[in-house]
């Protein structure tokens, strides 16, 4: 694996302890180099937002991992929060999909930023509120000055999603870990805010993770992807390999999905059944109910990541006797 | 030539004033447009742009300040609960959020049969088979019906309440973003049900979006709203394929394209690629 991987993650484990014991993310691993982009996709239950937060050590109590989370260098798996305490806001972040949930309603814009600059830098009250008005103005708030002395329910939610980016890079942290930013937000406002997302990191080197349920966000924005089922790894890879070339079915249907642009059939192809919940899967692969290729076999023995070409890794039994285009697998199917 | 069989004009939608501090919102500006039977409409804009409050007026869940909503050749504006009960059987709803629009408590069988017993079209002796029916129509399996909606996936959910709006044997559904908080793998097949039920049973369509590329594929024709007025309209196909206003263009190029995958390549700046030949 390449040497310079800012985030190293390793046979992620997550278990949830209570009421019994249940594995969430099973044997997950990926890589996050600096300046760059490893986009999380997965659906509702696939176990991406607790993985995003596993690498910052924000998971509600009750949950244990294993494995290996490494950030520059250092092991985080069983870190104490000194551990964390030192890099949260400082040399990683947190943007979540709620603006609100992060933001203070009593305290104006430009003091909670402020406030998240002294928690890190020993700067007076003054530079604190200069850095975080030069924050704001960087992402795209206009009138910085005076808009940090507005509270948050003054802003629209575009604006607060700004706002609580530009509250997570304040401190120009090394890594930023996105959980689903702009699901929220209409789509001229997510493209803006991806945009900035992108900025950020080629101006600042900043690495980010993006989890979203979206892969054609994906497919614009990132450079690497993570594709997750039941809290399992599916595919993952260049994102150009990935997503031009598929080779797990469940992301080859994603795919085959999206509403084509320029296709004559008012029909689309579709996914039959619904996504497996982690905690729950089945015996065998995960996707194998749903999956137009799957064999006995499939549904008796769970695969393993094999890597395909060159970086690019899929989990699935019939990797190698697919059909080269493995959308095909989901031309006919319509429910 | 057939009168349409939803026709809306000038429509007026206005949110009065909260307080000192919060102006009344102009919320929907005269806007018009027909539906034909058989025919998907889609109104297509951003949160603000009023689509939702169109469709609230056109359900008559909120009485427009003016304008006309006629539907089937009868002017819905002017007429009072409770006839508007039983013209409303004409004209259902399907809502966004799968899991909100269902009760937690009931079970899929008595949520699919609740509006014909409110309608009094209840026959214990055929109610059963005619929901068993409903659960067809919409490619649920029977055994469903003794869930609650906690048991079922937002997919099979929203199944549940497009059986629950065809109880009534409406001629139009009103559907607002009815995909757009199913998990992507789900999307299609939902969206595909809609095209099919129109197939199979002629029903017309307002169908509320913001995804100027799922309309391509679902609608006959696009209105697309901004601020509270229709800017752009016509074939679905040429508002896609060919936007005229900078609007729809925005709105258009705002939903990210796998087609054109841009890859960074070695020197760290980005280029478009050619088109991916599996999209």
């Amino acid at each position: 694996m390449s040497t310079e991987a800012l985030l190293e993650v390793r046979g992620l484990r997550i278990t949830a302890t209570r009421p019994h014991e249940v594995d969430l993310v099973r044997d997950v691993s990926f890589e996050v180099a600096a300046g760059e982009m490893l986009a999380v996709v997965g659906e509702s239950g696939a176990g991406k937002s607790i993985t995003a937060r596993a690498v910052l050590g924000l998971l509600p109590a009750g949950m244990r991992v294993s494995g290996s989370v490494r950030f520059d260098g250092e092991e985080l798996v069983g870190a104490s929060d000194a551990v964390y305490r030192k890099l949260w806001g400082h040399r990683m972040a947190f943007v979540p999909q709620d603006a609100l949930s992060v933001l203070s309603p009593v305290h104006t814009v430009g003091d909670q930023l402020a406030l998240a600059v002294r928690s890190v830098r020993g700067v007076g009250r003054k530079a604190a509120l200069e850095r975080a008005v030069a924050a704001l103005d960087r992402v795209g708030i206009p009138d910085a000055a005076r808009r940090a002395r507005a509270y948050p329910h003054e802003f629209s939610g575009g604006m607060r999603q700004r706002a609580v980016i530009a509250m997570a890079t304040v401190n120009d942290p090394d890594l930023v870990v996105a959980d689903e930013p702009t699901t929220a937000l209409d789509p001229t406002v997510q493209a803006r805010i991806l945009d900035l997302l992108d900025t950020l990191r080629e101006r600042a080197g900043m690495a980010v993770v993006l989890v979203t349920h979206d892969l054609a966000v994906a497919a614009v924005h990132a450079d690497r992807v993570l594709v997750m089922y039941a809290g399992r790894h599916v595919e993952s890879g260049p994102v150009h390999r990935v997503l031009r070339n598929p080779r797990a079915p469940y992301t080859a249907g994603l795919l085959a999905s999206l509403p084509p642009r320029h296709a004559e059939s008012r029909y689309l192809p579709a996914m039959p059944g619904a996504p497996v919940t982690t905690g729950s899967p089945p015996a065998g692969c995960a996707f194998a109910l749903r999956c137009p290729a799957a064999t006995d076999h499939c549904t008796r023995h769970e695969p393993e990541p094999a890597e395909w070409q060159d970086g690019h890794w899929a989990s699935c039994h019939r990797l190698a006797e697919l059909p080269r285009r493995t959308t095909d697998l989901f031309a006919g199917s319509t429910a | 030539m057939t009168a349409p069989l939803l026709e809306v004009r000038d429509l007026v939608v206005r949110y009065p004033a909260r307080g000192r501090r919060t102006p009344p919102v102009l919320a929907v500006d005269r806007i018009s447009f027909t539906v034909d039977a058989g025919e998907t409409l889609a109104l297509v804009g951003e949160s603000g742009s009023g689509k939702s409050s169109t469709a609230a007026a056109v359900l008559m869940l909120r009485k427009p300040e003016g304008g006309s909503v006629r539907f089937g050749g009868r002017e819905l504006t002017t007429v009072e609960e409770p006839g508007l009960r039983t013209l409303r059987r004409g004209f259902q709803p399907v809502f966004q959020d799968p899991y909100g629009a269902l009760s937690p408590r009931t079970t899929v069988f008595d949520a699919v049969a609740e509006p014909l017993r409110v309608q009094g079209r209840w026959d214990p002796a055929t109610g059963p088979a005619r929901v068993a029916e409903l659960l067809d129509l919409v490619h649920l399996d029977r055994s469903v019906a003794r869930r609650l909606p906690h048991e079922l996936s937002g997919g099979q959910c929203q199944r549940v309440g497009i059986a629950r709006a065809l109880a009534s044997e409406p001629r139009l559904l009103v559907l607002d973003e009815p995909v757009s908080a199913l998990d992507p793998s789900m999307r299609a097949g939902v969206v595909n049900l809609f095209t099919e039920l129109q197939d199979e049973l002629g029903l017309a369509q307002l169908f509320i979006c913001h995804d100027l590329t799922l309309v391509r594929h679902v609608a006959h024709r696009v209105a697309v709203l901004h601020r509270g007025r229709i800017v752009e309209s016509g074939p679905a196909r040429q508002v896609c394929d060919a936007p005229t206003h900078d609007y729809t263009r925005e709105l258009l190029s705002s939903v990210p394209d796998p087609d054109r995958l841009t890859v960074k390549d070695g020197h760290g700046w980005r280029h478009a690629s050619s088109r991916c030949e599996l999209a």
